[in-house]
């Protein structure tokens, strides 16, 4: 019996002790915390995305507690709605921002730009593209390896094995960024996801001269101007042989759509025209290169 | 017997066109020269369209201070100054010359001739080196005259000529110590006289004891030339662990060679230099090797820079293989994979050489099995696999750390995998990434 | 024509593959697996048989059913478990089905759990060893006397006591002849007890370049140093160090066990490290230990500290 005793007063002794020296630890070296960190944090996404610039939630959440309010700090993967919480919790009105989507802008798919070469190698983004120009022999496009579906924390992005091109999952993409950055090719731009979430937009990137980029891509840009003399509201430019589309301008038209000779200009979600009747053969036997319009409607 | 002090690998040599004397290739109908075929900034062209052009003019100048002058190869007319597309698909500046005939420059000397004296100064060596658009054609493609203009606070002791073509295939350095030793031994005296050392030393790997013979009974002729019979192990050619076989001496991380003292020059740099300086020749074409296994003839030719890859094919060996897999630009451990062969060839170009797809496709990949090859086959006592995890999630200061930057790509890693892991890829892409950590740093 | 391909050099490989260092492992396990035959007749072939086959079934149902990959059985990795773990138990006809538990175990614990060939970070046979010398301490420790007709193909066969456990019982000094114990005539572990058959294997194995003499001769050179200290210290409470390094499993570990590439570290330094980690250890768990043997303990306990070593022996940089 002496021995369960002595045990027991040797163990509780210890703990008492042990309490006692953590006690004055925490003490001594307690970090005092705003508490509305804490509740900014908790209402934040939580996906450490990346998309703010900062290192994470909790770093975002100590910005916005440092800086008093929310001006030049947006949450883009939390959008208007925790905007909205953060405001209240932070005592300031929300900035109001246009919702935005992650659009792929090459439409080099494997019959687009059929592949020249086999790659090989390491299936990075990155590293081809400091090897070489891509199998389809285009410097620009899209190399199809995959680094902006790896880069997403929202699953939003998925590479079409058909098209060897990413397709965005507009449901799920929260315009974090993190795509944009992962792109060697700068192939990915955020733009406002648009009336109804209809968008026009150039699907090319490629600089090079017209007959130089036909070469290597069938659904090139070859920067004939045509889209830019149409647009009745000069939302399109053409530099270095490649057309751009300003979000903020179109009015979405889509007369540019019909003007492109390569069907490089993608519009998407909007109602199918009423075709008029294009000859079916050709419709049922290459959809992808008649109507690149609403068959971007599913890519998109 | 001499060789580096750590790692190392031994690739099947292959070295199936040792006996292929050179030849003159002959001259294509049209040719492209790119503005940038060094290291460093492109040269800026200067003819304009409709200009005739004679064999070693100018037609591309040296403005920025990493660049070096570019000649023609061919005589004719400039058709165009555009850009073209290089053996790796990238549009580079270029002058597409329409060739007409085969007219040269009177200033270069085309006799037969060896031209034995050089009265000229160090520092008129360099000035001439530069003029003529001399570069290291050991793959590097490195300005030569940056690299013999010594910093004052630097002092070159050593002269190091690298005949040691480790690469498997590749025989143009062996070729050219055969047919040219005389040439060669005079050239490296003017490097030496450039520098002022009282010796330098030709590493030949011990694989070749045909041109040591030779370049051993030529070096005798002169004053201060040493042939070094070297130990038959890749990587023995790259520049660091050449310095450490025959000098014993180690570059330290991110210096380099003169800060231990040495120069090395490659044994065609040492030809092109006799070439330019006693010959007024600018470099305007090298020795490239055509091979491959399922080729009926091995060839070793004088190319001018220009010619297209397809050029090559086409007379070679009318077409590529049925079966063929990959062609690559320099030799299979450290050369490039060309994806467009209607690129023309460049300065740093060393050979065509083809590769059977049974060879060419990479085996899949499965999961390391910490065996160590890798850290074992490596010339730079790094550890390739640590690399690749760290590289895969994305620990790239880490990487760093671990000296990441030190790996010279040589290759040996891969090559001894059993997991083959494409571990020199990932390696690649983690100093990419590492240089763009640090360069952010620095801003 | 086919389309040229393209990758970042280099563009040649070796010849060298995982599937091929297994295979070789595999052949350099044959002598001991034949010794094991000739000594302890048909059981030893019906587990070896067993282990082996166990060890492949449950290595290809994990990867079918559960991780749904495409099956690496190929490799013959799981053939080196299997025999490895068959090496590991004594010879008698309980053990021709109990040392299918012991393969599930190896397996599926002690390598599909960590995701297969590479990442773990236990030697699995030895897993599977631990796992049934704990789970069922008297049939793992019923060891049957080695027939004295080779190849004799009887099913029965007399049990006895292996040296070590003789020693351990008795405290006497076993005066067992150094010869018999070098060729393996005596009781233990069907895979162990010839120390001829093991080095046979080692030095082919050596000479292929898959493992180096470092583990191996640290482990035995620390066994036997450590055992000789304390042999002369106190000559009759000790065996003495060339029996003791003869005897159980010594020899089949720092072999076969040790020298496991994935579990042990990669660097030379740290091999001597993890070789005389192991040769301690051994030493230690047979004197004050509850067990007559620990090399399986000894080797488990450095296996965790691979990781370890790996960080803190790093090889000499060339630039530094």
């Amino acid at each position: 019996m002496t021995g369960i005793w002595s045990a027991v007063l040797v163990l509780s002794i210890t703990g008492a002790i042990f309490a006692l020296v953590l006690y004055f630890v925490a003490q001594k070296f307690k970090v005092v915390e705003d508490p509305l960190i804490d509740e900014i944090a908790e209402v934040l996404p939580g996906a450490n995305c990346g998309g703010c610039g900062k290192a994470g939630c909790r770093a975002m959440a100590e910005a916005f507690v440092k800086q008093g309010n929310m001006e030049g700090l947006k949450c883009p993967a939390g959008g208007d709605e925790v905007a909205k919480k953060v405001a209240a919790l932070l005592g300031c009105t929300p900035e109001e921002s246009e919702p935005q989507v992650a659009v792929v802008r090459c439409n080099g798919s494997c019959s687009n730009a059929k592949a020249k070469s086999n790659y090989d190698g390491l299936q990075d983004c990155a590293f081809a593209n400091s090897l070489y120009s891509g199998e389809s022999g285009c410097m620009f496009g899209c190399l199809g390896l995959g680094n902006c579906t790896r880069a997403c924390q929202f699953d939003a992005l998925t590479m079409d094995k058909e098209t060897g091109l990413p397709i965005v999952d507009e449901e799920k993409c929260v315009a974090c960024g993190a795509c944009v950055k992962a792109c060697p090719r700068g192939i990915i731009e955020l733009r406002n996801k648009g009336m109804k979430n209809r968008r026009v937009y150039v699907a090319c990137r490629n600089k090079e001269k017209g007959a130089d980029a036909r070469k290597s891509c069938t659904a090139a840009c070859i920067g004939c101007g045509k889209c830019a003399k149409t647009c009745p509201f000069g939302a399109i430019t053409v530099e270095n042989n490649v057309a751009y589309i300003d979000y903020k301008v179109c009015k979405l038209c889509r007369k540019c759509v019909a003007e492109c000779p390569t069907g490089a200009i993608h519009a998407v979600n909007f109602p199918p025209k009423p075709a008029p009747a294009p000859p079916p053969a050709a419709a049922t036997a290459e959809p992808t290169a008649t109507t690149p319009a609403t068959e971007t409607n599913n890519n998109q | 017997m001499k060789t580096f002090a750590m790692g190392g690998v031994h690739p099947e040599e292959n070295k199936i066109s040792t006996t292929a004397v050179i030849e003159e290739f002959p001259l294509p109908e049209t040719a492209v020269i790119l503005m940038n075929q060094h290291l460093g900034a492109p040269a800026t062209p200067c003819v304009a369209k409709g200009d005739t052009v004679k064999v070693g003019q100018l037609i591309g100048k040296a403005e920025a201070f990493m660049c070096a002058n570019v000649h023609s190869p061919f005589s004719g007319t400039v058709q165009k100054i555009d850009t073209c597309k290089d053996a790796f698909g990238l549009a580079k500046p270029a002058i597409y010359i329409k060739v007409e005939g085969d007219e040269w420059e009177e200033s270069i000397d085309r006799s037969p001739d060896i031209k034995r004296e050089c009265d000229l100064e160090p520092k008129q060596i360099v000035d001439k080196l530069k003029e003529m658009g001399v570069v290291g054609l050991g793959g590097a493609t490195f300005p030569t005259h940056i690299k013999y203009s010594i910093a004052p606070d630097k002092k070159a002791e050593y002269l190091i000529i690298n005949a040691v073509e480790c690469e498997p295939y590749l025989t143009s350095d062996h070729r050219v110590m055969m047919e040219h030793a005389e040439e060669i031994c005079i050239g490296v005296s003017i490097l030496r006289k450039a520098l002022g050392v009282p010796n330098a030393y030709i590493g030949i790997e011990n694989n070749k004891p045909e041109p040591i013979a030779v370049m051993k009974a030529m070096a005798a002729k002169f004053q201060g030339i040493i042939v070094e019979p070297l130990k038959v192990k890749y990587p023995q050619g790259a520049e660091k662990q050449l310095i450490n076989a025959i000098t014993g001496r180690r570059v330290p991380s991110g210096k380099l060679p003169i800060d231990v003292g040495c120069v090395v020059s490659n044994v065609g740099t040492a030809y092109a230099v006799y070439e330019a300086i006693q010959k007024n020749k600018p470099l305007m074409e090298n020795i490239l090797t055509v091979t491959g296994k399922k080729l009926d003839k091995q060839h070793n030719y004088h190319v001018r820079f220009g010619t297209t890859y397809n050029d090559i094919i086409a007379h070679s060996m009318g077409s590529l293989p049925e079966t063929t897999g990959k062609v690559i630009s320099g030799g299979p451990m450290m050369g490039k994979a060309v994806s467009n062969l209607d690129a023309p060839t460049t300065k740093g170009a060393s050979s065509v050489l083809v590769i059977d797809e049974s060879e060419a496709t990479r085996a899949e990949e499965s999961n390391c099995i910490r065996c160590g090859k890798c850290m074992h086959a490596c010339p730079m006592g790094l550890e390739p696999y640590l690399f690749s995890s760290l590289v895969k999630n994305g620990r790239i200061e880490e990487a760093g750390a671990h000296n990441i930057l030190d790996c010279i790509e040589c290759g040996c890693c891969f090559f001894s995998c059993p997991a083959n892991k494409p571990l020199l890829d990932e390696i690649r892409l983690g100093k990419n990434l590492y240089r763009g950590i640090l360069m952010a740093k620095k801003k | 024509m086919k389309l040229l391909n393209v990758s970042g050099s280099p563009h040649v490989h070796s010849d060298e593959s995982t599937k091929r260092i297994m295979w070789r492992v595999n052949l350099a396990l044959v002598p001991s697996l034949i010794v094991a035959i000739a000594f302890f007749g048909i059981n030893a072939l019906l587990i070896a048989v067993v282990s082996v086959a166990s060890c492949v079934l449950f290595q290809w149902l994990i990867e079918k059913c559960i991780m749904k990959t495409k099956s690496a059985v190929c490799d013959g990795s799981a053939i080196v478990t299997g025999l490895l773990l068959a090496f590991n138990v004594p010879a008698t006809r309980e053990m021709i089905w109990l040392v299918a538990i012991g393969a599930l175990v190896a397996i599926g614990i002690g390598k599909m759990s960590f995701g297969g060939l590479g990442k773990n970070p236990f030697n699995p046979a030895l897993v599977g060893r631990v796992f049934m010398l704990i789970s069922f301490p008297v049939q793992m420790t019923t060891w049957p006397k080695p027939g004295d007709n080779l190849f004799s193909m009887s099913v029965d066969a007399t049990t006895g006591a292996t040296p070590l456990g003789m020693f351990k019982e008795g405290g006497v000094s076993a005066t067992g002849d150094v010869m018999q114990y070098f060729i393996g005539h005596m009781g233990g572990s069907m895979g162990e007890v010839s120390a001829l058959a093991i080095l046979i294997g080692a030095l082919y194995l050596m000479w292929r370049k898959i493992i180096s003499w470092h583990i191996p001769v640290s482990f035995i050179g620390t066994a036997f140093v450590f055992a000789g200290i304390l042999w002369l210290c106190d000559k009759g409470g000790n065996m003495d160090p060339l029996s003791t390094i003869l005897t159980g499993g010594i020899m089949l570990g720092a072999c076969f066990m040790a020298t496991d590439m994935v579990t042990s570290p990669m660097t030379k330094t740290g091999q001597l490290i993890f070789g005389i980690g192991c040769g301690l250890l051994t030493i230690i768990i047979r004197k004050w230990g509850q067990y007559p043997e620990g090399v399986s303990f000894a080797i488990l306990l450095m296996n965790s500290v691979t990781p370890l070593l790996n960080r803190w022996c790093k090889p000499k940089r060339f630039a530094n």
